[in-house]
């Protein structure tokens, strides 16, 4: 069970959080959209190896939205940041394997 | 020790208060334990632990344990235990015992009370760090318990130190991501009858910690050879621990098979207790150091290059004699002993590294894989680090060459009956993963989860992939693949992971303001969510249609009402509410007057409606949204997501009032009359309080709002109070109610009600593939503005036709209620090839209506706004019920009765 650094809660279970795929894909322009740049934006989401900037609310303590970066190899929690604030750069990888400790 | 007595099979035995159940039946004479699972080949201890293949018993005594091995059960008096023969039962009675659970945050966690671990403690204390030390044994030590040892006053010193936590019988059975780690801690097993009757019999662990310590120690494991699994072959470690420190005195002659020092250790021991050691048998060319020359002092005779090939039985089927193979001249010769004790090396327990990731490394030197690991979070010690002690200078050896008839009876994992020969057939099959072998051969997969078996495998497929190259030596295991556990580390009882979160305590129950009125007027309840709904209100000896039509009746021709407070509540504020709304909702709500109220639908992105709900207008910056029962979490999720990630320039704040406001609904032709003895200070009549209006009030000096909103399809109001006074609203209406035959109705009278005027239920009449011109409700989709989901109705797929749309049915039959999820046909549908017909929709909502006086029902229906009027077939098993399709409206589609 991940342990994850609510920016406002502080360090809390993964119980507590519900998941909210990739940061910083905003809400377009509907209007200005193709449908199938339209069907883009409401169905495809990044998925990458490694580092990965994505969002969190803490459902069962503030109730607020997040960021984080979580390497989805090796489950480690990178920095959290709130929305609308300057994305931190991508951890480095530590390149130890079990990391996940 | 206090001597104890426990029954085996049906026959008594003594032994001590806290020995290994394994001890007390070697020590009175029990070899063989159990027959195998598969094979029925006589078997008995083999371990000291939880790595025990064999030893299976069952508890029928106190908490009954349907598998425990013998080696983990701690004596206590009056026992009663039972072989097993690998294949478990659930006890029959329920298990009343107490099972708790806690959290823990340390600084520092060290698994395993052993000398490495009771070092690695020693370390972080001295660090002043806090630390958390559990281990699986009933004390602490780890192999200094087996070798009958004291602990060192150094290591007492550290137990009692004050920033140290020491748990014992405690198991760390998973490894998480971020350092969480579960254990199961035994608090009262041991105990046997004298446990506190209150006393958690499991306490279930969860710890976070900054630092884990794994110090696991390691297993000894068994070698491969013919007959391996005899009663009578033990690992030498264990043998020489049940002979030395819990005195079976049962064994005369003894022959070790090594592959390293430890087995020189433990014919030292054993010799010591006054057991004849035949000789010690060693693959090795050369063996040296302090071990080997404490053996040989005693006049043990050692031979090099040999090991044991086969054994031979005696009639219970025990062991009888071993059969000796020089490795070099391949020469055999047989001698008699009635114990065969194997050290085939020590493989460190690596499950709790495996189950984050963790790959053991292997090595050359410790012949085993270990895992060496320290960062700041993680850390191993002892026997898993690779220390191990003492002067081993283990072969990598696992067995002798075997012929094919050999192979049929040499055991790699004894609990699944799994040999070398099955082994080979994989292999033959073409598999090379390891992986795959055990899926194909099931080695690893009972009980002990291939404690002993996983590093045979392994080894043993070294020896064939090394033979198919030619005899090739020196290929490592390390080239066939490594061992991986997954959580968890030992079998954990259910209830214990349950806790006390069983019967009434496994989920909330929320309830009304009113409940308890319910109750006593002998509602039946519904669960709708975490909720107890009224779902009818039976009169005595009224069924439920009976009551369901009477219901309907009262709410249509006099005056019925309901609770209907479990109704999801948002109030919604701040001065772009109603921009806000106007994006949320399909339709627009920025117009609506103050005191007012409005139906609304919404959907997700995808254009897919997603809840429903009237909001009122409280004023200018002021609405109070409800949503479904069930949706009312996810909704105000669904506004706090926009406000927080799309739209924080939106001054909106959403608060959740579900359980501040009750509401109690008025409903039926003489609704008017009875609420008007009530409130007298706001005129209820039709001209100055119309349709979707909202009244404040008062009641008895109760401040109430009153809205003329319907989900029945009649004259109503619904009445919202603060929820502690609604018990006095609600019994004011019942004694001012008695002369109107007032009525009480719960959900399914309220399921009817809205059916009959086609109100959809979302999720009932809805799957999460319907937009709003599905449900015909394209009345609700304003053209003047944005909002979610509005984008997509442009999208091909949902504007094509053959999309399944919300109509009526009527059963030819009118007595026919059709049962809800019925798939609809076509009449006369011609069968495709294979003799099936498409089905064209299904049944969404199907009651009898006393009202029609028949049965109607709601439906999803390709294409079927498109199809009014035509006849369906709907098979249900054997019969076929037929039905028109027709309008989704059947009751006052002019909304006469609704806005009078």
């Amino acid at each position: 069970m991940l342990y994850i650094p609510c920016p406002h809660c502080g360090l809390c279970n993964e119980t507590e959080f519900h998941y909210g795929a990739e940061a910083g894909v905003a809400y377009p322009d509907p209007n200005a959209l193709t449908d199938s740049e339209w069907a883009k934006y409401l169905h495809i989401r990044a998925n990458p190896k490694g580092w990965f900037a994505e969002r969190w609310v803490h459902f069962a303590g503030c109730g607020r939205w997040f960021n984080l970066w979580r390497n989805t190899i090796t489950h480690e929690i990178g920095l959290a940041y709130l929305p609308f604030t300057t994305q931190p750069k991508a951890p480095g990888n530590t390149g130890q394997e079990g990391s996940r400790a | 020790m206090n001597e104890v007595s426990f029954s085996f099979d049906d026959k008594l035995y003594k032994g001590y208060q806290g020995e290994p159940m394994a001890a007390a039946l070697l020590r009175s004479g029990v070899l063989s334990i159990t027959n195998s699972t598969y094979h029925g080949r006589p078997r008995g201890v083999v371990g000291l632990g939880v790595e025990e293949p064999n030893a299976l018993v069952q508890l029928v005594s106190g908490t009954k344990e349907s598998m425990l091995p013998a080696t983990v059960i701690e004596m206590a008096d009056g026992l009663v235990a039972r072989s097993l023969t690998g294949i478990g039962a659930l006890p029959e009675p329920p298990d009343d015992a107490r099972y708790d659970k806690t959290n823990s945050y340390v600084d520092t966690l060290v698994i395993g009370a052993g000398f490495g671990g009771l070092m690695a403690a020693d370390e972080h204390l001295r660090a002043g760090r806090e630390v958390l030390l559990i281990d699986d044994q009933p004390g602490p030590g780890g192999h200094l318990r087996h070798l009958g040892l004291k602990l060192p006053s150094a290591l007492q010193d550290v137990l009692a130190h004050e920033n140290l936590t020491y748990l014992c019988r405690c198991t760390a059975v998973g490894l998480y991501d971020q350092n969480y780690v579960v254990a199961i801690e035994r608090r009262s097993d041991y105990l046997g009858n004298s446990a506190p009757a209150n006393m958690a019999r499991i306490r279930v662990w969860h710890i976070r910690a900054d630092q884990v310590v794994l110090a696991p120690g390691a297993f000894q494991r068994p070698l491969i050879f013919a007959n391996n699994d005899r009663p009578g072959i033990m690992l030498s470690h264990a043998a020489a621990t049940y002979v030395a420190v819990h005195s079976v005195r049962i064994f005369r002659c003894a022959v070790v098979a090594t592959v390293d020092n430890q087995g020189y250790r433990d014919a030292l021991r054993l010799h010591q207790a006054g057991v004849q050691v035949q000789a010690i048998y060693d693959v090795r060319t050369v063996a040296g150091g302090p071990s080997v020359d404490a053996a040989r002092a005693t006049g043990i005779p050692i031979r090099l290059r040999a090991t044991v090939l086969d054994t031979a039985s005696n009639a219970e089927g025990t062991l009888h004699s071993v059969i000796i193979q020089d490795l070099d001249t391949k020469e055999t010769f047989q001698t008699a002993s009635d114990l065969l004790a194997v050290s085939g090396g020590w493989t460190p327990i690596v499950d709790l590294a495996t189950h984050i990731g963790i790959k053991p490394k292997w090595s050359d030197k410790h012949a085993t894989f270990c895992v060496k690991y320290d960062t700041d979070r993680l850390l191993t010690a002892g026997m898993l680090a690779g220390d191990f002690g003492g002067d081993d200078d283990p072969s990598i050896f696992f067995g002798p060459e075997l012929d094919a008839e050999q192979a049929r009876h040499a055991y790699i994992d004894l609990q699944r009956d799994t040999t070398l020969h099955d082994l080979r057939r994989a292999v033959g099959a073409g598999l090379s993963s390891i992986e795959h072998i055990k899926r194909f051969t099931t080695i690893g997969t009972a009980h002990d989860q291939g404690k002993t078996s996983g590093m045979l495998t392994i080894g043993a497929l070294c020896q064939l992939n090394g033979a198919a190259q030619g005899g090739k030596s020196g290929f490592s295991p390390a080239d066939v693949g490594t061992l991986s556990f997954r959580p968890p580390y030992v079998p954990v009882p259910f209830a214990a992971l349950a806790g006390r979160e069983r019967g009434l305590l496994t989920d909330p129950i929320r309830i009304t303001s009113l409940h308890q009125w319910h109750v006593e007027a002998g509602a039946i309840f519904e669960d709708v969510g975490q909720w107890k709904r009224p779902w009818y209100f039976p009169k005595p000896g009224e069924s439920m249609e009976d009551a369901v039509r009477r219901e309907c009746v009262a709410a249509r021709q006099g005056v019925a009402v309901m609770d209907a407070s479990t109704l999801g509540k948002i109030d919604i504020q701040g001065p772009d509410a109603a921009v806000f709304l106007d994006r949320i909702y399909t339709n627009m709500f920025s117009t609506l007057p103050e005191g007012q109220c409005r139906y609304g639908l919404m959907c997700k992105a995808d254009g897919i409606v997603f809840d429903d709900g009237v909001t009122t207008r409280l004023g200018k910056n002021h609405f109070l949204m409800t949503t479904t029962t069930g949706g009312a979490a996810r909704v105000l999720a669904w506004l706090e997501e926009w406000l927080q990630t799309e739209w924080p320039e939106l001054k909106v704040y959403c608060t959740s009032v579900t359980e501040h406001i009750s509401t109690i609904a008025l409903v039926g032709p003489k609704s008017r009359l009875l609420l008007g003895e009530l409130v007298t200070d706001i005129d209820l009549s039709k001209e100055a309080f119309p349709f979707m209006h909202s009244r404040v009030s008062t009641i008895d000096g109760i401040p109430v709002r009153i809205a003329r909103i319907s989900f029945s399809g009649e004259l109503a109001f619904e009445i919202n109070v603060d929820w502690g006074h609604a018990r006095h609203i609600w019994e004011r209406l019942w004694a001012l109610g008695r002369s109107y035959y007032l009525t009480a109705y719960g959900t399914e009278a309220m399921h009817v009600l809205r059916a009959e005027k086609g109100y959809i239920i979302i999720g009932q009449d809805t799957d999460g593939t319907q937009t709003p011109y599905d449900l015909n409700m394209s009345w609700i989709v304003s053209k003047k503005k944005e909002f979610i989901g509005k984008r997509s109705f442009q999208l091909p797929y949902l504007k094509a036709t053959g999309r399944q749309q919300l109509v009526g049915l009527l059963p030819d039959n009118d007595d026919e209620v059709i049962p809800e999820g019925a798939y609809i046909t076509v009449l006369n549908a011609h069968p495709d090839e294979h003799g099936k017909t498409r089905h064209t929709g299904f049944v969404t909502s199907s009651y009898y209506s006393p009202t029609l006086g028949r049965a109607f029902a709601l439906a999803l229906v390709t294409d079927g706004l498109n199809w009014m009027g035509e006849q369906v077939a709907i098979p249900i098993g054997k019969k076929v019920i037929r039905a028109a399709i027709c309008d989704a409206v059947f009751i006052d589609k002019e909304n006469i009765r609704r806005d009078n």
